[in-house]
Protein backbone atom coordinates (compact mmCIF):
# COMPACT_ATOMS: atom_id res chain seq x y z
CA UNK A 1 0.00 0.00 0.00
CA UNK A 2 2.98 2.23 0.68
CA UNK A 3 4.27 1.61 -2.41
CA UNK A 4 1.59 1.99 -4.18
CA UNK A 5 0.49 5.39 -2.84
CA UNK A 6 4.41 6.35 -3.65
CA UNK A 7 3.70 5.31 -7.24
CA UNK A 8 0.22 6.84 -7.22
CA UNK A 9 2.66 10.18 -6.38
CA UNK A 10 4.69 10.11 -9.12
CA UNK A 11 2.57 9.87 -11.50
CA UNK A 12 1.23 12.55 -10.74
CA UNK A 13 3.95 13.91 -12.38
CA UNK A 14 6.03 17.09 -12.12
CA UNK A 15 8.44 16.95 -9.42
CA UNK A 16 8.85 15.45 -5.74
CA UNK A 17 5.98 15.69 -3.48
CA UNK A 18 6.62 15.71 -0.27
CA UNK A 19 4.97 13.14 2.14
CA UNK A 20 1.99 14.85 4.12
CA UNK A 21 -1.48 14.01 5.61
CA UNK A 22 -2.64 11.97 3.20
CA UNK A 23 0.21 9.46 3.33
CA UNK A 24 -1.81 8.58 6.65
CA UNK A 25 -5.14 8.02 5.24
CA UNK A 26 -5.79 4.62 2.97
CA UNK A 27 -8.62 3.03 1.23
CA UNK A 28 -10.09 -0.09 2.03
CA UNK A 29 -8.68 -3.41 0.96
CA UNK A 30 -11.45 -4.97 -0.16
CA UNK A 31 -13.23 -1.77 -1.86
CA UNK A 32 -12.20 1.94 -1.91
CA UNK A 33 -14.83 2.57 0.62
CA UNK A 34 -14.87 0.17 2.88
CA UNK A 35 -13.83 0.30 6.55
CA UNK A 36 -11.33 -2.59 6.28
CA UNK A 37 -8.30 -0.56 5.78
CA UNK A 38 -4.86 -0.95 6.43
CA UNK A 39 -4.38 0.46 9.82
CA UNK A 40 -7.70 -1.87 10.93
CA UNK A 41 -5.55 -4.97 9.76
CA UNK A 42 -2.87 -3.98 11.59
CA UNK A 43 -4.84 -3.58 14.57
CA UNK A 44 -6.64 -6.70 14.64
CA UNK A 45 -3.70 -8.75 13.56
CA UNK A 46 -1.23 -7.09 15.89
CA UNK A 47 -4.07 -7.86 18.40
CA UNK A 48 -3.76 -11.65 17.66
CA UNK A 49 0.04 -11.46 17.58
CA UNK A 50 0.61 -10.00 20.79
CA UNK A 51 -2.20 -11.86 22.24
CA UNK A 52 -0.14 -15.32 20.73
CA UNK A 53 2.98 -14.43 21.78
CA UNK A 54 2.25 -13.81 25.49
CA UNK A 55 -0.19 -16.94 25.16
CA UNK A 56 3.14 -19.08 24.34
CA UNK A 57 5.42 -17.47 26.79
CA UNK A 58 2.64 -18.57 29.59
CA UNK A 59 1.61 -21.45 28.64
CA UNK A 60 4.23 -23.93 29.87
CA UNK A 61 5.24 -21.01 32.58
CA UNK A 62 7.21 -23.00 35.27
CA UNK A 63 9.77 -21.39 38.35
CA UNK A 64 13.16 -21.86 35.69
CA UNK A 65 11.46 -19.87 32.76
CA UNK A 66 11.98 -20.81 29.23
CA UNK A 67 13.53 -18.13 26.55
CA UNK A 68 9.85 -17.57 25.21
CA UNK A 69 8.67 -17.04 29.20
CA UNK A 70 11.28 -14.61 30.33
CA UNK A 71 10.72 -12.43 27.48
CA UNK A 72 7.17 -12.39 27.93
CA UNK A 73 7.96 -12.31 32.31
CA UNK A 74 10.35 -9.05 31.32
CA UNK A 75 7.69 -6.96 29.76
CA UNK A 76 4.78 -7.84 32.12
CA UNK A 77 7.16 -7.45 35.23
CA UNK A 78 8.67 -4.27 33.82
CA UNK A 79 4.89 -2.92 33.75
CA UNK A 80 4.12 -4.71 36.77
CA UNK A 81 7.30 -3.40 39.17
CA UNK A 82 8.13 0.04 37.50
CA UNK A 83 5.05 0.93 36.34
CA UNK A 84 1.85 -0.16 38.18
CA UNK A 85 3.75 -0.64 41.93
CA UNK A 86 5.84 2.05 41.77
CA UNK A 87 3.05 4.56 40.38
CA UNK A 88 -0.06 3.47 42.07
CA UNK A 89 1.68 2.41 45.32
CA UNK A 90 2.03 -1.55 46.28
CA UNK A 91 -1.41 -1.87 47.79
CA UNK A 92 -3.58 -0.76 45.03
CA UNK A 93 -1.53 -1.01 42.07
CA UNK A 94 -1.47 -5.16 41.43
CA UNK A 95 -5.36 -4.58 40.90
CA UNK A 96 -4.42 -2.72 37.51
CA UNK A 97 -1.41 -4.71 36.40
CA UNK A 98 -3.27 -6.49 34.27
CA UNK A 99 -4.90 -3.74 32.53
CA UNK A 100 -1.62 -1.25 32.58
CA UNK A 101 0.47 -4.30 30.60
CA UNK A 102 -2.25 -5.06 28.15
CA UNK A 103 -2.40 -1.40 27.71
CA UNK A 104 1.81 -1.22 27.73
CA UNK A 105 1.62 -4.02 24.93
CA UNK A 106 -0.91 -3.13 23.03
CA UNK A 107 0.52 0.60 22.62
CA UNK A 108 4.15 -0.59 22.01
CA UNK A 109 3.58 -3.23 18.73
CA UNK A 110 0.81 -0.51 17.51
CA UNK A 111 3.90 1.87 17.62
CA UNK A 112 6.86 -0.80 16.47
CA UNK A 113 4.43 -1.68 13.47
CA UNK A 114 5.84 1.29 11.86
CA UNK A 115 9.10 -0.16 11.80
CA UNK A 116 8.57 -3.85 10.90
CA UNK A 117 9.10 -4.90 7.24
CA UNK A 118 6.48 -4.52 5.22
CA UNK A 119 3.90 -3.90 7.71
CA UNK A 120 5.74 -0.33 7.88
CA UNK A 121 2.92 1.77 9.35
CA UNK A 122 1.94 2.98 12.82
CA UNK A 123 -1.49 2.26 13.18
CA UNK A 124 -1.34 4.31 16.79
CA UNK A 125 -0.51 7.57 14.09
CA UNK A 126 -4.29 7.08 13.35
CA UNK A 127 -5.50 9.34 16.41
CA UNK A 128 -8.69 6.92 16.64
CA UNK A 129 -6.64 4.46 17.99
CA UNK A 130 -4.81 6.64 20.79
CA UNK A 131 -8.09 8.26 20.95
CA UNK A 132 -10.02 4.94 22.19
CA UNK A 133 -6.67 4.07 24.61
CA UNK A 134 -7.02 7.65 26.31
CA UNK A 135 -10.89 7.71 26.62
CA UNK A 136 -10.22 4.03 28.67
CA UNK A 137 -8.04 5.82 30.78
CA UNK A 138 -9.95 9.01 31.25
CA UNK A 139 -12.72 6.48 32.47
CA UNK A 140 -11.02 4.41 34.37
CA UNK A 141 -9.45 7.19 36.85
CA UNK A 142 -12.17 9.73 36.96
CA UNK A 143 -14.70 6.50 37.76
CA UNK A 144 -12.39 5.06 40.44
CA UNK A 145 -12.07 9.04 42.30
CA UNK A 146 -15.60 9.35 42.04
CA UNK A 147 -15.99 5.89 43.91
CA UNK A 148 -13.54 6.10 46.13
CA UNK A 149 -13.81 9.64 47.40
CA UNK A 150 -17.49 10.51 46.16
CA UNK A 151 -18.17 12.74 43.57
CA UNK A 152 -18.24 16.25 45.34
CA UNK A 153 -15.36 15.21 47.88
CA UNK A 154 -13.05 14.18 44.76
CA UNK A 155 -14.02 17.16 42.60
CA UNK A 156 -13.47 19.36 46.22
CA UNK A 157 -9.91 17.62 46.73
CA UNK A 158 -9.15 17.81 42.96
CA UNK A 159 -9.99 21.81 42.66
CA UNK A 160 -9.29 22.80 46.53
CA UNK A 161 -6.53 21.30 47.60
CA UNK A 162 -5.64 21.98 51.42
CA UNK A 163 -3.14 24.17 52.57
CA UNK A 164 -3.38 26.78 50.41
CA UNK A 165 -4.35 30.24 50.84
CA UNK A 166 -8.26 30.78 49.43
CA UNK A 167 -7.13 33.71 47.01
CA UNK A 168 -4.78 31.03 44.86
CA UNK A 169 -7.82 28.85 44.16
CA UNK A 170 -9.76 31.69 42.46
CA UNK A 171 -6.63 30.33 39.45
CA UNK A 172 -5.60 27.34 40.66
CA UNK A 173 -9.58 25.80 40.89
CA UNK A 174 -10.09 26.04 36.98
CA UNK A 175 -6.46 25.02 35.84
CA UNK A 176 -6.86 22.07 38.30
CA UNK A 177 -10.63 21.18 36.60
CA UNK A 178 -9.45 21.34 33.58
CA UNK A 179 -6.33 19.61 33.68
CA UNK A 180 -7.67 16.64 35.04
CA UNK A 181 -10.62 16.59 33.10
CA UNK A 182 -9.87 17.64 29.60
CA UNK A 183 -6.54 18.25 29.54
CA UNK A 184 -5.19 14.75 30.28
CA UNK A 185 -6.80 13.31 27.91
CA UNK A 186 -6.33 14.99 25.15
CA UNK A 187 -2.50 15.09 25.90
CA UNK A 188 -2.47 11.32 26.15
CA UNK A 189 -4.06 11.35 22.63
CA UNK A 190 -2.16 14.01 20.73
CA UNK A 191 1.44 13.09 22.03
CA UNK A 192 1.09 9.22 21.15
CA UNK A 193 -0.48 10.00 18.02
CA UNK A 194 1.36 12.71 16.97
CA UNK A 195 4.87 10.83 18.21
CA UNK A 196 3.87 8.48 16.13
CA UNK A 197 2.63 10.79 12.83
CA UNK A 198 5.63 13.08 12.81
CA UNK A 199 8.41 9.77 12.97
CA UNK A 200 6.43 8.11 9.95
CA UNK A 201 6.35 11.36 8.27
CA UNK A 202 10.37 11.84 8.36
CA UNK A 203 10.85 7.93 7.49
CA UNK A 204 8.29 8.27 4.40
CA UNK A 205 10.04 11.87 3.98
CA UNK A 206 13.66 10.17 4.03
CA UNK A 207 12.61 7.06 1.95
CA UNK A 208 10.42 8.76 -0.69
CA UNK A 209 12.94 11.67 -1.04
CA UNK A 210 15.98 9.04 -1.42
CA UNK A 211 13.93 7.13 -3.85
CA UNK A 212 12.99 10.22 -6.04
CA UNK A 213 16.51 10.93 -5.81
CA UNK A 214 18.05 8.21 -7.30
CA UNK A 215 16.09 7.07 -9.69
CA UNK A 216 14.23 10.08 -11.10
CA UNK A 217 16.72 12.81 -10.22
CA UNK A 218 19.33 10.71 -11.15
CA UNK A 219 22.98 12.76 -11.96
CA UNK A 220 25.91 12.54 -9.20
CA UNK A 221 24.14 14.68 -7.28
CA UNK A 222 20.95 13.00 -7.07
CA UNK A 223 22.63 9.34 -6.21
CA UNK A 224 24.75 11.11 -3.50
CA UNK A 225 21.95 12.75 -1.81
CA UNK A 226 19.82 9.93 -2.28
CA UNK A 227 22.73 7.60 -0.79
CA UNK A 228 22.51 9.72 2.48
CA UNK A 229 18.75 9.82 2.55
CA UNK A 230 18.56 6.30 2.33
CA UNK A 231 21.15 5.65 4.85
CA UNK A 232 19.68 8.18 6.86
CA UNK A 233 16.49 6.49 7.09
CA UNK A 234 18.17 3.23 8.51
CA UNK A 235 19.54 5.22 11.45
CA UNK A 236 15.85 6.93 11.58
CA UNK A 237 13.91 3.74 11.57
CA UNK A 238 16.44 2.96 14.63
CA UNK A 239 15.54 6.16 16.41
CA UNK A 240 11.57 5.51 15.81
CA UNK A 241 12.31 2.18 17.44
CA UNK A 242 13.46 3.73 20.44
CA UNK A 243 10.80 6.59 20.62
CA UNK A 244 8.02 3.81 19.93
CA UNK A 245 8.63 2.31 22.96
CA UNK A 246 9.20 5.28 24.90
CA UNK A 247 5.58 6.60 24.18
CA UNK A 248 4.12 3.32 24.61
CA UNK A 249 6.40 3.78 28.16
CA UNK A 250 5.21 7.75 28.71
CA UNK A 251 1.57 6.83 27.77
CA UNK A 252 1.40 3.44 30.51
CA UNK A 253 3.46 5.06 33.21
CA UNK A 254 0.61 8.68 32.67
CA UNK A 255 -2.24 6.28 33.07
CA UNK A 256 -0.91 4.58 35.69
CA UNK A 257 0.24 8.12 37.40
CA UNK A 258 -3.56 9.46 36.88
CA UNK A 259 -5.12 6.33 38.72
CA UNK A 260 -2.84 6.47 41.77
CA UNK A 261 -3.66 9.87 41.87
CA UNK A 262 -7.65 9.35 41.78
CA UNK A 263 -7.00 6.97 44.52
CA UNK A 264 -4.58 8.76 46.66
CA UNK A 265 -6.04 9.67 50.03
CA UNK A 266 -5.08 13.53 49.81
CA UNK A 267 -4.48 15.46 46.47
CA UNK B 1 -20.58 9.75 10.59
CA UNK B 2 -16.55 10.78 10.82
CA UNK B 3 -15.47 8.13 8.57
CA UNK B 4 -18.07 9.14 5.59
CA UNK B 5 -16.86 12.22 5.68
CA UNK B 6 -12.90 11.26 5.54
CA UNK B 7 -14.12 8.56 2.91
CA UNK B 8 -15.70 11.58 1.12
CA UNK B 9 -12.26 13.55 1.10
CA UNK B 10 -10.13 10.38 0.03
CA UNK B 11 -12.79 9.77 -2.65
CA UNK B 12 -11.89 13.19 -3.82
CA UNK B 13 -8.18 13.62 -3.83
CA UNK B 14 -8.08 17.03 -5.43
CA UNK B 15 -9.97 18.29 -1.99
CA UNK B 16 -7.93 20.06 0.40
CA UNK B 17 -5.66 17.27 2.65
CA UNK B 18 -7.26 15.26 4.84
CA UNK B 19 -6.78 16.26 8.33
CA UNK B 20 -5.02 13.76 10.89
CA UNK B 21 -7.10 14.98 13.89
CA UNK B 22 -10.77 12.99 12.32
CA UNK B 23 -11.17 10.13 13.94
CA UNK B 24 -12.79 7.15 12.70
CA UNK B 25 -15.92 5.42 13.85
CA UNK B 26 -15.30 1.95 12.49
CA UNK B 27 -11.30 2.67 13.70
CA UNK B 28 -12.44 3.47 17.21
CA UNK B 29 -14.88 0.73 17.27
CA UNK B 30 -11.63 -1.91 16.50
CA UNK B 31 -9.79 -0.44 18.84
CA UNK B 32 -12.08 -0.62 21.46
CA UNK B 33 -12.94 -4.12 20.79
CA UNK B 34 -9.02 -4.85 20.22
CA UNK B 35 -8.11 -3.71 23.27
CA UNK B 36 -10.68 -4.98 25.40
CA UNK B 37 -10.71 -8.36 23.60
CA UNK B 38 -6.61 -9.05 24.15
CA UNK B 39 -7.10 -7.11 27.81
CA UNK B 40 -9.56 -9.85 28.58
CA UNK B 41 -7.56 -12.52 27.31
CA UNK B 42 -4.49 -11.77 28.98
CA UNK B 43 -5.80 -10.94 32.42
CA UNK B 44 -7.46 -14.55 32.35
CA UNK B 45 -4.75 -16.94 30.71
CA UNK B 46 -1.84 -14.93 30.92
CA UNK B 47 -0.71 -13.21 33.64
CA UNK B 48 -2.00 -15.26 36.13
CA UNK B 49 0.41 -17.86 34.77
CA UNK B 50 3.06 -15.21 35.26
CA UNK B 51 1.69 -14.46 38.64
CA UNK B 52 2.26 -17.94 39.50
CA UNK B 53 5.22 -18.38 37.81
CA UNK B 54 6.51 -15.51 39.96
CA UNK B 55 5.01 -16.67 43.41
CA UNK B 56 6.44 -20.02 42.58
CA UNK B 57 10.04 -18.90 42.74
CA UNK B 58 9.46 -16.63 45.10
CA UNK B 59 8.43 -19.71 46.68
CA UNK B 60 10.87 -21.71 45.80
CA UNK B 61 13.96 -18.88 46.93
CA UNK B 62 12.29 -18.86 50.23
CA UNK B 63 12.22 -22.49 50.51
CA UNK B 64 15.60 -23.35 49.98
CA UNK B 65 16.68 -20.33 52.42
CA UNK B 66 14.36 -21.69 54.86
CA UNK B 67 15.84 -24.70 54.18
CA UNK B 68 19.66 -23.98 54.61
CA UNK B 69 19.17 -21.77 57.41
CA UNK B 70 17.40 -25.37 59.18
CA UNK B 71 20.85 -26.58 57.92
CA UNK B 72 23.25 -24.44 59.46
CA UNK B 73 21.41 -24.46 62.64
CA UNK B 74 20.88 -28.19 62.77
CA UNK B 75 25.20 -28.15 62.19
CA UNK B 76 25.55 -25.09 65.00
CA UNK B 77 23.23 -27.53 67.32
CA UNK B 78 25.96 -30.57 66.01
CA UNK B 79 28.51 -28.74 66.34
CA UNK B 80 28.03 -27.34 69.73
CA UNK B 81 27.15 -30.68 71.50
CA UNK B 82 30.54 -31.94 69.90
CA UNK B 83 31.98 -29.00 71.35
CA UNK B 84 29.98 -29.67 74.80
CA UNK B 85 31.23 -33.84 74.64
CA UNK B 86 34.74 -32.91 73.77
CA UNK B 87 35.17 -30.42 77.05
CA UNK B 88 33.54 -33.01 78.77
CA UNK B 89 35.76 -35.46 77.58
CA UNK B 90 38.90 -33.40 78.38
CA UNK B 91 37.58 -32.72 82.01
CA UNK B 92 37.02 -36.45 82.49
CA UNK B 93 40.41 -37.63 81.38
CA UNK B 94 41.72 -34.25 83.49
CA UNK B 95 39.97 -35.88 86.39
CA UNK B 96 41.02 -39.51 86.05
CA UNK B 97 44.63 -37.93 85.02
CA UNK B 98 44.43 -36.28 88.52
CA UNK B 99 43.16 -39.63 90.22
CA UNK B 100 45.26 -41.65 88.85
CA UNK B 101 48.40 -39.35 89.89
CA UNK B 102 46.59 -39.38 93.66
CA UNK B 103 46.48 -43.09 93.68
CA UNK B 104 49.79 -43.58 92.51
CA UNK B 105 51.35 -41.14 95.15
CA UNK B 106 49.32 -42.81 97.60
CA UNK B 107 50.74 -46.26 96.46
CA UNK B 108 54.26 -44.98 96.28
CA UNK B 109 53.92 -43.68 100.02
CA UNK B 110 52.18 -46.36 101.67
CA UNK B 111 54.99 -48.56 99.98
CA UNK B 112 57.58 -46.34 100.99
CA UNK B 113 56.45 -46.64 104.39
CA UNK B 114 55.88 -50.15 104.43
CA UNK B 115 59.70 -50.54 103.15
CA UNK B 116 60.76 -48.72 105.72
CA UNK B 117 59.02 -50.73 108.39
CA UNK B 118 60.40 -53.81 107.24
CA UNK B 119 63.69 -52.45 107.13
CA UNK B 120 63.59 -51.29 110.35
CA UNK B 121 62.31 -54.41 111.47
CA UNK B 122 64.37 -56.38 109.95
CA UNK B 123 67.20 -54.84 111.40
CA UNK B 124 66.16 -54.63 114.67
CA UNK B 125 65.70 -58.42 114.19
CA UNK B 126 68.70 -58.72 113.04
CA UNK B 127 70.14 -56.74 116.04
CA UNK B 128 68.65 -59.18 118.47
CA UNK B 129 69.87 -61.71 116.82
CA UNK B 130 73.52 -60.75 116.55
CA UNK B 131 73.29 -59.98 119.95
CA UNK B 132 71.91 -63.15 121.39
CA UNK B 133 74.44 -64.91 119.62
CA UNK B 134 77.22 -63.12 120.53
CA UNK B 135 75.69 -63.45 124.37
CA UNK B 136 75.96 -67.44 123.08
CA UNK B 137 79.02 -67.38 122.09
CA UNK B 138 80.57 -65.37 124.87
CA UNK B 139 79.28 -67.88 127.28
CA UNK B 140 79.97 -70.88 125.18
CA UNK B 141 83.76 -68.80 124.65
CA UNK B 142 83.82 -68.41 128.62
CA UNK B 143 83.03 -72.19 129.73
CA UNK B 144 85.24 -73.32 126.60
CA UNK B 145 88.45 -71.08 127.13
CA UNK B 146 88.01 -71.89 131.25
CA UNK B 147 88.31 -75.58 130.40
CA UNK B 148 90.55 -75.25 128.01
CA UNK B 149 92.94 -72.95 130.65
CA UNK B 150 92.24 -75.19 133.35
CA UNK B 151 93.58 -78.52 131.48
CA UNK B 152 95.72 -77.09 129.97
CA UNK B 153 97.30 -75.59 133.41
CA UNK B 154 96.49 -79.15 134.63
CA UNK B 155 98.65 -80.46 131.98
CA UNK B 156 101.49 -77.51 133.14
CA UNK B 157 101.27 -77.52 136.28
CA UNK B 158 100.48 -81.71 137.04
CA UNK B 159 97.63 -80.56 139.16
CA UNK B 160 93.56 -80.96 139.31
CA UNK B 161 91.96 -78.66 140.55
CA UNK B 162 89.35 -80.59 141.90
CA UNK B 163 87.06 -77.78 143.28
CA UNK B 164 85.05 -76.85 140.48
CA UNK B 165 83.65 -73.71 142.42
CA UNK B 166 87.25 -72.21 142.98
CA UNK B 167 88.13 -73.57 139.42
CA UNK B 168 85.29 -71.09 138.14
CA UNK B 169 86.11 -68.54 140.10
CA UNK B 170 90.03 -68.26 139.45
CA UNK B 171 89.11 -68.45 135.55
CA UNK B 172 86.35 -65.84 136.23
CA UNK B 173 89.13 -63.45 138.06
CA UNK B 174 91.39 -64.44 135.08
CA UNK B 175 89.25 -63.39 132.55
CA UNK B 176 87.93 -60.30 133.89
CA UNK B 177 91.29 -59.20 134.46
CA UNK B 178 91.83 -59.90 130.88
CA UNK B 179 89.14 -58.17 129.63
CA UNK B 180 90.26 -55.61 131.79
CA UNK B 181 93.68 -55.01 130.33
CA UNK B 182 91.93 -55.18 126.73
CA UNK B 183 89.41 -52.10 127.15
CA UNK B 184 92.35 -50.41 129.06
CA UNK B 185 94.24 -51.45 126.08
CA UNK B 186 91.52 -50.54 123.64
CA UNK B 187 90.96 -47.38 125.23
CA UNK B 188 94.24 -46.78 125.12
Amino acid sequence: MLLAAGSARLAQGDGFVSPGTRDFEFPGIFSAQSWFTKPVLIVIVATFVVGALYYLAARRASVVPSKGQFVGESVYGFVRNDIALDAIGSHDGMRFVPYLATLFSFIAILNISGIIPLVQFPATARISFPLVLAAIAWVTYLYLGIKKHGFVKYFKDMMFPAGIPWPVYILLAPIEFFSTVIVRPLTLTLRLTFNMFAGHLVLLLFVLGGEYLLKDYGGVVGIAAGSVSILGSIVLTFFEGFVQLLQAYVFTLLTALYIGGALADEH
Amino acid sequence: MLSTVTSAVIAAPAAAEPSPLAPHTAEIIVGLVAFTLLFLFLRAKVFPMFEKAYADRTAAIEGGIKRAEEAQAEANAALEQYRAQLAEARAEAARIRDEAREQGKAIIDDLTAEARETAARIIARGEEQLTAERQLVVTQLRSEIGRLAVELSERIVGESLADEERQRRVVDRFLDELEQSQSSGTAR
